[in-house]
């Protein structure tokens, strides 16, 4: 049996009846990832050892009787969000040998479920980028086209799980680093509310942006990974207490009069002919399965892009203000006095794309531009959310394109910043407007996969996953990457 | 061009990042590419908007002041390049 193969609630329900152990899950995605994690290059950190070590007592606590719902369920964990005693680096060099003395609170939650962690994933340095090219220890390929990015910022937890390394993953999304990926590489991704989900442990690029979510198979899983991970945590005083009971229970097969709204904006010049023929042909699939489809209007979104640029640089500059050599990170050998010592520090640890956010974000904070841009920037914010107030008023979920293209070529857009940003156009408004979202297979545009993105209501993503689940179930999307041939 | 270099520089020192003479260039050149990009912003007229730092309201979270064991020093130590008698050990500071 494959059981690499397996989405979370079959191995669950294999699990349950006996008829498998999570130790022979775990042996069969390590070897998977033997075999295939070469040509994907997903992983920064495996966990052999520790992952067959914990299957063992989790197994022996199914024998006794004590199953939960990710019981056993191999997972991985992007490598921003933090691991007590697993090396966390940001995919920087700055975090290169930094070992987190605590878990996220995501990973303390998935621990008491009983998942398993298989390991720590690539990204892009600091989730800054589109296309896991700015991490700097590799370039994670996509699997459905090894010349391919698998996008980013969390490239390596959406890569892991299409190849089927992993039964599921965490990513964290700022302005898209769930949701583009996912979509890239033909997979379900959700970021939830702002809010849903603590981020304590999530090491901070954009706090008024960041939420992390999880990568699944399906979306099934994704309610079942959301059950875990969701609720409101001391730790985290932006977290909300707005979870229900669980979130399968929106899992039905209806959507008999939802209203569905369609925005203009999201299918202008810059979406691919053949992505956007496949969202059409997706929203005419919701008509017929009894969604009534509604015309909504987001006149700022076209702004977001700007405003994100400038919000989500300037709380990075002021939160990667803390990599000061001091603490913990690199530090430089070779220096003259303490500011000097910081500056050597953060010019050898930093990449080339952490340092432009930083710059353009201290740039906007600076005396003098701080009216221009920075607040300017957060009055554009109060447009866009009151775009998405008013047309939440006459539909339920909004749905378009997750991102104008499929997954472009490695080194394509590498050197021009302002061509890999536009790559995030339809996921940014969403973060700035604090709503949940969520990336689904909705087709394929020259053997590659294209993305459907559904965004709901605060707090609304019951009604999301209720629609997805209907979408996937209707479309029934089963192609596979092809690994590049490796197997 | 709306940034200069010298303006790179000042920006470089304000973020305690330090570039070569080429780095300059080119991170001028990129910013302000990007500040023409985001100046499409000037074209809404924003005077009489609010700004929203925070999209879900945050308010102030209060609880018991009760004594709880926090993390042992050496954890907190643990990742410092520099340490010394359960201390962070810093360059000098004062001459």
């Amino acid at each position: 049996m494959e059981l690499y193969k397996y989405k979370i609630h079959e191995l669950n329900g294999l699990l349950r009846k006996k008829e498998i152990s999570s130790q022979e899950i775990v042996k069969s995605y390590l070897n998977r990832i033997k075999d295939i994690e070469p040509s994907i290059d997903a992983f920064i950190t495996i966990l052999e050892d520790e992952a067959l070590e914990n299957a063992k007592k989790a197994d022996e606590k199914i024998k006794n009787g004590q199953i939960k719902d990710l019981t056993g369920i191999p997972v991985v964990i992007k490598d921003n969000i933090s691991t007590e005693g697993i090396r966390t680096t940001c995919a920087s060099k700055m975090l290169e040998n930094y070992i987190p003395p605590y878990n996220a609170t995501v990973v303390e939650r998935l621990l008491e479920d009983g998942a398993i962690i298989l390991g720590k994933s690539n990204m892009d340095e600091f989730a800054m980028g589109s296309s896991t090219e700015t991490s700097a220890f590799k370039t994670t390929k996509n699997p459905w086209d090894l010349t391919k990015v698998p996008g980013g910022s969390s490239g390596g937890s959406a890569a892991c799980v299409a190849a089927d390394e992993t039964a599921f993953s965490l990513g964290s999304d700022t302005g898209g680093s769930i949701r583009q990926p996912a979509s890239l590489c033909g997979i379900v991704g959700m970021k939830p509310t702002y809010g849903l989900v603590s981020r304590y442990g999530l090491i901070a690029f954009a706090s008024s942006l960041d939420q992390i979510g999880p990568f699944t198979k399906d979306v099934t899983d994704c309610a079942i990974v959301l059950n875990s991970i969701a609720g409101h945590d001391t730790k985290d005083s932006t977290s909300v207490n707005s979870k229900p009971s669980d979130y399968t229970e929106f899992l039905k097969n209806d959507i008999k009069g939802m209203k569905i709204g369609i925005a203009d904006e999201f299918f202008k010049e810059g979406l691919n002919e053949g992505v956007k023929n496949e969202v059409l042909n997706a929203i005419n699939l919701f008509k017929q399965l009894g969604a009534e489809i509604i015309d909504i209007s987001l006149p700022y979104v076209d702004y977001a892009l700007s405003a994100y640029y400038i919000i989500a640089s300037a709380e990075a500059s002021s939160n990667l203000a803390r990599y000061d050599g001091i603490r913990y990170g690199h530090i430089a050998e070779k220096y003259e006095d303490l500011i000097d010592m910081y500056m050597v520090t953060r010019s050898e640890g930093f990449g080339k794309e952490v340092k432009r956010r930083i710059m353009l974000g201290t740039y906007a904070l600076s005396s003098g531009y701080y009216d221009a841009y920075y607040k300017k920037a957060l009055k554009v914010r109060t447009l866009i959310k009151n775009d998405y107030d008013k047309a939440f008023e006459k539909c339920d979920l909004i749905v378009g394109p997750t991102s104008p293209t499929t997954a472009f070529s490695i080194g394509e857009k590498v050197d021009d910043p302002l061509a890999m940003y536009l790559a995030d156009i339809y996921t940014v408004p969403v973060n700035i407007a604090g709503l949940p979202g969520i990336s689904l297979p909705c087709g394929m545009v020259d053997g590659l996969p294209v993305g459907l993105q559904i965004v709901g209501k605060h707090f609304d993503e019951g009604k999301l996953l209720n629609a997805a689940y209907v979408f996937e179930k209707a479309k029934n999307f089963n192609a596979k990457p092809a690994l590049g041939g490796v197997i | 061009m709306a940034i200069t270099k010298k303006e790179t520089e000042h920006v470089a020192k304000l973020a305690r990042l330090k570039f070569s003479d080429e780095e300059l260039d080119e991170f001028s050149v990129q910013l302000d590419k990007i500040i023409q990009y985001v100046d499409k912003l000037n074209e809404i007229v924003t005077e009489n908007i609010e700004p929203t730092a925070h999209i879900v309201p945050i308010h102030n979270v209060l609880r018991e002041d009760e004594v709880k064991p926090s993390m042992d020093r050496e954890k907190i130590l643990m990742n410092a390049p520099y340490k010394e008698n359960g201390c962070f050990k810093v360059p000098k500071v004062i001459e």
